[in-house]
């Protein structure tokens, strides 16, 4: 596997706005991320999907150096944030921006949100002077949708979908070049879910921001990602453009997570396609068993203990990641066996359940 | 409906509650959280009661189970198997809760008892409420941690919660609702927290285990395509009312309410177009303590008219079908 190879093709000719490569992050024993590679150009909005536990907030907190990658480079503008001094980290990360999942947790519950929002201000503009701040502060609120004058309230006297908003208004009060949304939508109401993320779209659209959106639903990326990248135990397992992901997921993994998204109507056989039962991939591994496969797959495919289609293989040779269409990487090693026809594990009708989901289209 | 769920429905409801209402003291102010909300569950039905963060859901099943804070008033009727338990005395609710009624909640990392071993939590249920044995408890409580599909369930038993992942704990609390063979178990909002591969897993055992035990289920979530497949019966609540209520594949199909048309709308999908923007629920719930004259949603209703904001609308069945009830002066389908 060369570091080189997960770059994408740029955009436009230009040179990429953060190329990450090689990053790994060890917490004592255990490796959280391992050979993260990709590269995010300027305006571009990537998808970083995966459970809990893959390693998608060590990769953006890793990217932040807001914890120490052991190893790998962290390429912002062609220069590299895990070696640079700590005053010109400060500097650069005027440009790097992030939103977290847990809205009211992320806000300090003595500040007023007014003030929560002109920190960054206080701190990459230490010359403005107040009455400036508190324009640009009105400003961003009405920009997010909340009435200025909400400026002088704590963050307790808000739902869970404004402290997200003001949250939002924070990272891009200094108008960013990149935006790291953590799983931003998570904990809000399907009703909620639209606003916030058509806010984060307007935002992108007017200030060319790029952005790494974190989620855990590929429902909710489809929407507003070009590229999806997929994790799976600390690895990439699948980079795509989008159409190429949802038309054609070739690693397991990604079609197991597709198959895990809720859609509603079951009767409704217009979205039948990557209904799979989610019986055929079992829950991550057991705990007991979680100990000899972290010894036994530094030699092997770590998704294999819950893969439908392992081979003796995957045991033995970790897979390597290839591009097998352009622009369309994968690390499996049977990718090559399913190209371009999907690929869902054979529909069990023998299971309950299983006649309701509707019939399985096996060819796209 | 089918048959065989009429003919249940036609006995003695498991759960009934009429026309509860639970409000709040705030100081001087009192807030309504439950306007006048009745909701019948037969033997083995699957009610989702559905909504967004705020309308009740949650409230109303708590005031069924007597578990509210001390400064909330219920009123109305709640009945479990034609006994009346709203306002009964904590020995007998005790007897039921636990057992015959039992709650699985939202966050699984919470709602396990941090410095108990799993296994003593699930036996512990058996000796209170079955009055078995700890021995005979524990070897009840390692067969239904297989039967949820723990694996390891032998020495899941020695270990304690923050020991499991969320998805385990989810399972051990499912086990725990079962342990008694529950006539009825609430759900509030079981996979909220949990990942999607989880959430289709739980979703996947509940599914099971009613199949299995046959226990009515009353689902409580502000995601209407997560109750999908698995409710027979929805309820859709706006401001601490009920606003539409349905078969699962009617609503689905049909949804008479247009908040109800609305919340599906706003369901990202996998399939069909890829859109410029999500579709979203315009305006905000209305605040607690709001007091709306007319319907709740006129505000934010694409079809509300001038009869929306003077007079509220009472549930009503459609004219082809009485069991597909809306509260609406203008429903879709009439």
């Amino acid at each position: 596997m060369s570091p080189e190879m997960p770059a994408s093709r740029p955009l436009s000719g230009s040179a990429p706005l953060l190329s990450v490569r090689d990053l790994w992050v060890r917490f004592g024993e255990r490796t959280a991320l391992c050979e993260v590679s990709f590269d995010l150009h300027a305006g571009e909005t990537l998808g970083l999907v995966g459970e809990s536990g893959s390693g998608k907030s060590t990769l953006a907190r890793g990217i932040l150096r807001l914890l120490r990658p052991s190893h790998g480079s962290v390429l912002w503008r062609g220069r590299d944030l895990l070696t640079c001094g700590s005053a010109t980290l400060r500097a650069l990360r005027r440009d790097l921006q992030i939103v977290f999942q847990d809205p009211l947790a992320s806000l300090n519950p003595r500040m007023t949100v007014g003030e929560a929002i002109a920190e960054p201000l206080r701190i990459f503009e230490p010359a403005s002077t107040a009455r400036h701040r508190q324009e640009r502060v009105g400003e961003m609120l009405g920009r997010v949708g909340l009435d200025a004058r909400l400026a002088g309230r704590y963050p307790h006297e808000f739902s869970g979908g404004q402290c997200q908003r003001i949250g939002i208004a924070r990272a891009m009060i200094l108008g960013p070049a990149l935006l790291i949304c953590d799983e931003p939508v998570s904990s809000l109401d399907v009703s909620i879910q639209g606003q916030i993320v058509n806010l984060l779209l307007d935002l992108q659209r007017d200030a060319g921001t790029a952005m790494l959106f974190i989620s855990h639903n590929l429902a909710v990326v489809r929407h507003l990602s070009h590229r999806i990248l997929v994790m799976y135990s600390g690895r990439i397992v699948e980079i795509a453009p989008r159409d190429d992901l949802f038309g054609t997921p070739l690693h397991p993994y990604t079609r197991a997570l597709l198959a895990a998204v809720p859609t509603g109507n079951p009767h409704n056989t217009d979205s039948p396609r990557y209904r799979a039962a989610p019986e055929t991939i079992p829950e991550a591994i057991p705990e007991a068993g979680r100990e000899a496969a972290r010894e036994t797959a530094a030699g092997g495919c770590a998704f294999r203990f819950r893969c439908p289609d392992a081979l003796a293989r995957c045991t033995a040779e970790i897979p390597a990641f290839e591009e097998v269409a352009p622009g369309h990487w994968v690390a499996c090693h049977r990718s090559r066996e399913r190209p371009h026809s999907v690929i869902l594990p054979p529909h069990d009708t023998t299971k309950a359940g299983a006649a309701q989901r509707g019939p399985v289209q096996r060819t796209l | 409906m089918n048959a065989e769920l009429r003919d249940k429905a036609e006995m003695q409801p498991t759960l009934r509650i009429d026309d509860l209402c639970v409000s709040f003291a705030q100081g001087k102010a009192v807030v309504p959280a439950v306007r006048q909300v009745s909701i019948s569950v037969a033997p083995g039905e699957c009610v989702a009661v559905v909504g967004e963060s705020g309308s009740g859901k949650t409230q109303l099943f708590m005031a069924a189970m007597g578990l509210l804070a001390g400064n909330a008033a219920v009123r109305g009727r709640v009945r479990f198997e034609g006994e009346d338990i709203l306002g009964a005395a904590a020995p007998r609710l005790n007897l039921i809760r636990g057992a015959k009624l039992t709650m699985i909640f939202q966050d699984p990392m919470t709602s396990l008892t941090p410095h108990l071993k799993i296994g003593t939590q699930l036996a512990e249920v058996l000796v209170c409420h079955a009055g078995r044995s700890w021995s005979e408890a524990r070897v009840a409580a390692r067969r239904m941690l297989d039967r949820v599909g723990v694996p390891e369930a032998a020495r899941r038993m020695s270990q304690y919660p923050h020991e499991l992942s969320g998805g385990l704990r989810q399972r051990v609390m499912i086990a725990m609702s079962l342990l008694c063979g529950p006539k009825l178990v609430i759900a509030d909002e079981p996979t909220t927290a949990l990942d999607v591969t989880v959430q289709a897993q739980i979703i996947d055992l509940l599914r099971a285990m009613r199949r299995e035990v046959g226990m009515a289920l009353v689902l409580i979530s502000h995601d209407l395509a997560v109750v999908a497949g698995l409710a027979d019966t929805i309820l859709v609540m706006y401001d601490g009312r009920v606003v539409e209520r349905a078969q699962a594949a009617d609503l689905f199909e049909h949804a008479r309410h247009p908040y109800t048309a609305e919340l599906l709308k706003c369901i990202p999908t996998l399939s069909g177009p890829r859109l410029q923007r999500l579709p979203t629920l315009a305006g905000q719930p209305p605040q607690p303590g709001e007091s709306i004259q007319g319907c709740s949603f006129a505000p934010r209703c694409p079809r509300a008219a001038q009869r929306c904001r003077m007079e509220r609308p009472v549930l009503e069945g459609a004219a082809a079908d009485a069991a597909h009830r809306a509260a609406c002066h203008f429903p879709l389908w009439p």
